[in-house]
């Protein structure tokens, strides 16, 4: 019987409900020590003395170091320097020595026999800063005047980035029979996995190789950046190790610096290192997302066709840039502009900052949200101004299912949409919302003077982020594939190991992996084991995020499976006396066409085929295949969500009373899993829209330093999610998926704020900035009432 | 994550616990420790001495007194307080601030007494001593004494203890016959309150004869609002004697706002009216 | 500083510093390290135990203030081999997914079963207020505690 499709319980679980799975910070080895790391209390400053004397006398302390005493090792590198770049790049040195540029920059490290004496030490050194003028905002670090980060980068840029026609959009904007224009603020955020970020390494002299254990989302990309990069020593002289790891929502992707420190101390000091993040020190040294000042116009017919869309963005990356910093607002932003429509001119302009705030990086959606944000309330704006319902926008605009594939106006270089029926995942959610009596009601609830919102986001989400001619492409992309890597090896009992180069922190890898095999293969999941997140035995893989592993790296599995069975089928015919041509493999069994008794399980393949005394002339021993799949274009997952809102006018309190999302994920191999994943996905997108916030103050202090400030979503501040789905295969790979890690958190964000503007849009509301507050929709509430307008 | 090293004193008696204390001027008392390893924590507090008196069982109680009133052992849990029924009878508005502290597991282990020496200003159940008018019994190893919750909080993070002296006990009145009740706006990170409303209300038929209320969150400190209690006295409640009452709150609030990035002073002053009404709503429901 | 207390039904002693977090003594003292921290200002409930029966941050109590108490941890939860049925019920509603909140999650939630055996949905959400996930939306873990409340009613 068939298990894809279907809601296998996770094989992952048993290790993780009962507190047996190792994370990181439960590994211990024999004479392990401990770092704590000082961090700059300034956000812009240069340090002009340090004396660790007093921290390196306490008992327990192993040694004190500085910046200096890395000099020699290289700052870290910025693996996609989009937009011509080049010129102005600055990363992390493994100790800052002589200047920071953020609040949270490591200066200094204590080595001691634990982090109780370490974080003691840590407090007796003395540091001399001259404090300089900081500046957080992006768009202010680019005005004349505003203090300088870097001496590469003039004005604080990091980048000018462009995609689209922008005299055609122009043009367009000027023939439009309406232009909405609006000013776009999405705001920082910290992805605040629930396991911070820790390593630890060791460094065996008479090998002169280390083993480092690290919480990343890329084991091998570790591995890649810290030997050829940092170390300069060959990637055989590393393994690099993933344990099991507690969520990662893109901040784990990247190399920190505190990697490469460890790392380094461990050869210095000849003992295994380890150092693990507290939360204070997540908040300011891992890094954030989003972090956008966008201005937007969007021309339509009074018809509610759009005709054009002209986006420039400041985006923040932070006081220097983290590994794949600079692609996140351009390629996977600039080129989504188009959504769920066609839009006939585009034109993106990406201005990328310098500031002196914490990095910026991948968080869930990774760019994709920005550009959904700036589409779907575009959207709505569009319906606002024409007085149309938003729903018959949507459809107005929407890429039709006979339009594929179709090619958003060249923004996406060369890719095209892959498959897509949009209006009948609107139509879904419309149904389940009860749309029209709930219109009828919100009409009613008007008059008794309640403020109920009805908002609705239909995204599309480019995800399966692969194919390497395009991600690598020179001066755009990060100059490396995006390709993944599987190996299927049936061993002699028949029992299967699947190694993946995906890296699995909670999505459930090792049971959907499984349920593919066990479908192919026709063998219980029981008999399949999928291993990952070791560079030592598993093939090269990039890693897992942006919706990639089962797209990329679960298609290469596939791959694999088909050249076992092809395999199988040559063993089992020369087994059964039968050519290969008149065999079948089917249930797994390979049995002559039309006699399905005269067979031979792939157990008793897998045992011939290991034995090897009697195989077919030419064919190698082993049922055993690894194959690397570089898949033609991205996969576009969509859906629609809708948001129901009632706003408490006396506190501007938001209730959110019903959430609808209906995906379209392509293939699903476990339902169960996708559902999940949506959830995780919503919760964060209405976490951004109404809570979740990192703030500087002016002088680049993180006024959001802790869970005490920054609002993470909470159990009793969600409803339960309604969810449907339909299923349109991918025509891009042969298995039909398409991805769903972060179709939730690109929604969501949108269809909250659609939702509460459209509450308050009696009030002449357009748009309110995330997060909203109850302030904030107080205060417009307020103000209304005032003013008696 | 990792406290600064202190010297650790376990005393098995109230009066070793006073002698302790006595003999050391800077040592701090640990009770529940919920207040105060936070701070610990991230060296945001560092300490010499942590005296645990966290076993004192005289500590403990929660019973009825002669009055009618009720008496709380110091080290009453949070979780024991909200489940009381001596409590609920005699001031339920204690009983259900105590329930809204922080969540489950702090209001398990986390006391009254803690709470009050370390008077956060958005603690809940700090704000509902002031308004029903308890008395902290404090005790030092010369004597003891007791202050009415109007003079025991000074500012911010400040109260009415000395060093050497232990909070032993508070005392609430009975307020069974009276309308009472708590509410608050939960901070969605902290859950401390954005602000937070205990109005105690004495009722003669319809009309209110004097009133109670209590502001905290939204000040430095818990905080009385002596214009909205004359506005409430002598009314019967009305929507107009609430619209005054929540005006009044505002200025009776209005030099001693605290806020932050999401909830500023302006908006927290004007929710103490707004908390102010579903107070006395509450109460008479 | 000597401190003895019963860990999952086996008594164990220790001499440690005073400022040692239970949850460090917990994890670094005795092995067990199924009890994560997840935060450093008391708010996540990743660390979260039963001490003396009742729920604790064991991240907000210091090893020495626990000596004598009886503690159970994540690990003393599945019984004879047997999981412990909200362990069952999360793995069967797909309760979790990195895992990490999970073993507060697991020893919240049963703890206020103890109390709450018939609650409302809401009261469950309540419930989980020093609790947080990042993965779930809570909308599983919700659904976990649920269906253990309602296998309870039936059993009675």
């Amino acid at each position: 019987m068939a298990v894809v499709g279907t809601p296998v319980k996770r094989t992952e679980d048993p290790r993780l409900i009962t507190g047996e799975a190792k994370y990181l910070e439960d590994i211990h080895l024999p004479g392990m020590v401990h770092a704590a790391i000082l961090r700059s209390p300034h956000a812009h400053a240069r340090i002009t003395s340090i004396n660790t004397a007093k921290a390196a006398a306490q008992p327990g302390v192993l040694a004190v170091f500085t910046g200096q005493d890395f000099a020699d090792l290289p700052a870290l590198p910025c693996a996609w320097q989009a937009g011509g770049v080049t010129n102005h790049v600055n990363t992390p040195r493994v100790l800052e020595i002589d200047k920071v540029t953020f609040t949270g920059a490591g200066i200094a490290v204590v080595i001691a026999e634990n982090r109780y004496i370490a974080e003691d030490a840590i407090q007796l050194i003395e540091v001399d800063y001259e404090v300089l003028p900081a500046v957080v905002d992006a768009e202010k670090a680019t005005q004349p005047g505003a203090p300088q980060l870097h001496e590469n980068a003039p004005d604080n840029i990091v980048m000018e980035w462009e995609c689209g026609s922008a005299d055609g959009t122009a043009q367009a904007l000027q023939a439009a029979d309406v232009v909405v224009r609006q000013r776009l603020v999405n705001q920082r955020l910290i992805p605040t996995s629930m396991e911070p970020r820790g390593t630890i390494a060791q460094f065996l002299p008479a090998t002169g190789e280390f083993t480092v254990w690290v919480t990343s989302q890329a084991p091998h990309v570790m591995r890649l950046l810290m030997t050829a990069f940092v170390f300069g020593i060959p990637e055989t002289k590393m393994r690099v190790i993933s344990p099991q790891i507690g969520g990662g929502f893109g901040a784990k992707i990247f190399l920190y610096p505190e990697y490469c420190l460890i790392a380094a101390l461990s050869k210095k000091i000849g003992r295994p290192v380890k150092w693990m993040e507290s939360r204070s020190e997540n908040y300011v040294a891992t890094t954030h997302g989003r972090d956008h000042i966008t201005e937007i116009e969007v021309g339509a017919k009074q018809d509610g066709t759009i005709t054009a869309l002209k986006v420039h963005t400041y985006a923040n990356l932070g006081g220097v840039l983290s590994t794949i910093a600079p692609g996140i607002p351009t390629t996977l932003y600039g080129r989504m502009l188009s959504g769920a429509y066609k839009i006939p001119h585009i034109y993106c302009h990406v201005s990328g900052v310098y500031t002196n705030t914490g990095m910026v990086d991948a968080y869930r959606g990774a760019g994709r949200p920005e550009a959904t944000y700036v589409v779907e309330r575009a959207v709505d704006l569009v319906a606002h101004k024409l007085g149309m319902d938003p729903v018959a926008v949507r459809r107005k605009n929407f890429v039709q299912p006979n339009d594929f594939p179709y090619d958003p106006v060249g923004i996406l270089n060369g890719l095209k949409y892959d498959s897509g029926d949009y209006d009948k995942t609107l139509d879904r959610a419309l149904e389940m919302v009860g749309y029209d009596r709930l219109r009828q009601e919100q009409a009613q609830a008007r008059q008794q003077g309640r403020y109920l919102g009805i908002g609705l986001s239909s995204y599309i989400e480019i995800c399966g982020v692969a194919p390497s001619a395009w991600i690598g492409l020179k001066g755009e992309g990060w100059g490396a594939g995006l390709w993944e890597s599987a190996n299927v090896r049936v061993h002699l009992t028949g029992k299967v190991v699947v190694t993946t180069g995906s890296q699995s922190h909670g999505q459930g890898h090792e049971t959907s992996v499984a349920q593919v095999v066990a479908d192919e293969l026709g063998m219980p999941m029981s008999d399949v084991i999928v291993q990952h997140s070791d560079t030592l035995g598993t093939p090269f893989g990039y890693g897992t995020y942006g919706s990639r592993s089962t797209a990329v790296g679960t298609v290469a599995v596939h791959r694999s499976l088909q050249r076992i069975k092809d395999k199988a089928k040559l063993i089992g015919a020369h087994m059964l006396e039968a050519a290969p041509e008149d065999v079948v493999y089917e249930d797994g069994k390979v049995h002559v066409k039309g006699s399905p008794d005269q067979a031979k399980t792939i157990q008793e393949i897998a045992g011939a085929a290991a034995l090897a005394y009697d195989l077919p002339a030419g064919v190698e021993p082993f049922l055993d295949d690894t194959s690397y799949y570089d898949p033609p274009n991205c996969t576009y997952p969509f859906g629609t969500h809708i948001c129901v809102v009632e706003i408490d006018p006396e506190t501007g309190q938001i209730d959110i009373k019903r959430y609808i999302a209906v995906d379209d994920v392509g293939k699903v191999i476990n339902p169960m899993i996708v559902d999940g994943q949506v959830h995780g996905g919503i919760a964060q997108g209405v976490g951004q829209a109404l809570w979740e916030s990192a703030v500087y103050d002016d002088n680049g202090q993180l006024v959001s330093g802790s869970l005490l400030d920054y609002a993470l979503p909470r159990a009793d501040l969600l409803p339960s999610f309604e969810l449907d789905r339909t299923e349109t295969p991918s025509p891009v790979n042969p298995m039909g998926v398409k991805g769903a890690g972060e179709t939730g958190t690109i929604a969501a964000t949108p269809a909250v704020v659609n939702a509460v503007v459209d509450a308050l849009s009696p009030l002449g509301v357009t748009h309110i900035d995330m997060p909203l507050t109850p302030r904030k929709i107080w205060q417009i509430i307020d103000a209304h009432s005032n003013g008696g307008d | 994550m990792w406290p600064s090293a202190f010297e650790y004193q376990r005393p098995v008696s109230l009066a070793e616990a006073l002698q302790v204390l006595s003999d050391h001027e800077d040592a701090k008392v640990l009770a529940g420790g919920h207040s105060l390893l936070p701070a610990m924590k991230l060296r945001l507090a560092e300490h010499e001495m942590l005296v645990d008196i966290g076993r004192l069982s005289e500590l403990k109680e929660i019973i009825t007194i002669r009055n009618g009133g009720v008496k709380i052992g110091a080290l009453a849990t949070h979780a024991e307080i909200a489940a009381s029924v001596d409590v609920q009878r005699a001031c339920p508005a204690l009983a259900s601030a105590a329930g809204m502290v922080g969540d489950q597991q702090v209001r398990n282990w986390g006391t009254l007494g803690g709470n009050l020496a370390h008077s956060d200003p958005a603690s809940d159940p700090t704000t509902v001593v002031l308004a029903c008018g308890g008395t902290i019994q404090i005790q030092s190893a010369s004597g003891s004494r007791s202050v009415s919750a109007d003079d025991f909080f000074i500012d911010l993070f400040t109260v009415d203890i000395n060093p050497g002296e232990l909070i032993t006990s508070v005392e609430l009145p009975d307020l069974s016959r009276h309308k009472s009740a708590y509410v608050k706006m939960a901070h969605p990170a902290s859950r401390y309150a954005v602000v937070g409303v205990g109005v105690v209300l004495e009722m003669s038929g319809n009309t209110c004869t004097s009133a109670r209320v209590a502001v905290g969150g939204a000040t430095v400190k818990p905080t009385r609002a002596p214009g909205a209690e004359s506005a409430l006295a002598g009314s019967t409640l009305d929507e107009a004697a609430l619209n005054a009452a929540a005006d009044a709150v505002k200025s009776d609030i209005a030099d001693m706002l605290i806020g932050d990035m999401n909830y500023p002073e302006d908006y927290r002053q004007e929710m103490a009216g707004v908390y102010l009404k579903r107070a006395v709503r509450a109460a008479l429901s | 500083m000597k401190v003895k207390m019963k860990v999952n039904g086996t008594m164990y002693e220790r001499d440690v510093e005073p400022r040692m977090l239970l949850v460090h003594f917990l994890r670094d003292e005795l092995g067990l390290t199924g009890t994560k921290i997840g935060c450093d200002t008391s708010q996540c409930g990743a660390c979260t135990i039963h001490m003396n029966g009742r729920a604790l941050k064991s991240c907000t109590c210091l090893a020495v203030q626990a000596d004598g108490a009886d503690i159970t941890t994540i690990e003393g939860m599945a019984q004879n081999g047997d999981l412990h049925p909200m362990q069952e019920s999360f793995w069967e509603n797909h309760g979790l997914q990195c895992g990490y909140c999970t073993p507060g999650m697991i020893m919240t939630t049963t703890a206020f079963l103890k109390d709450h055996p018939n609650p409302t949905e809401a009261e469950i959400r309540h419930s989980l207020e020093g609790n947080m996930c990042r993965c779930t939306g809570y909308h599983n873990i919700v659904k976990a505690v649920k269906a253990v409340a309602a296998a309870n009613a039936g059993g009675d």
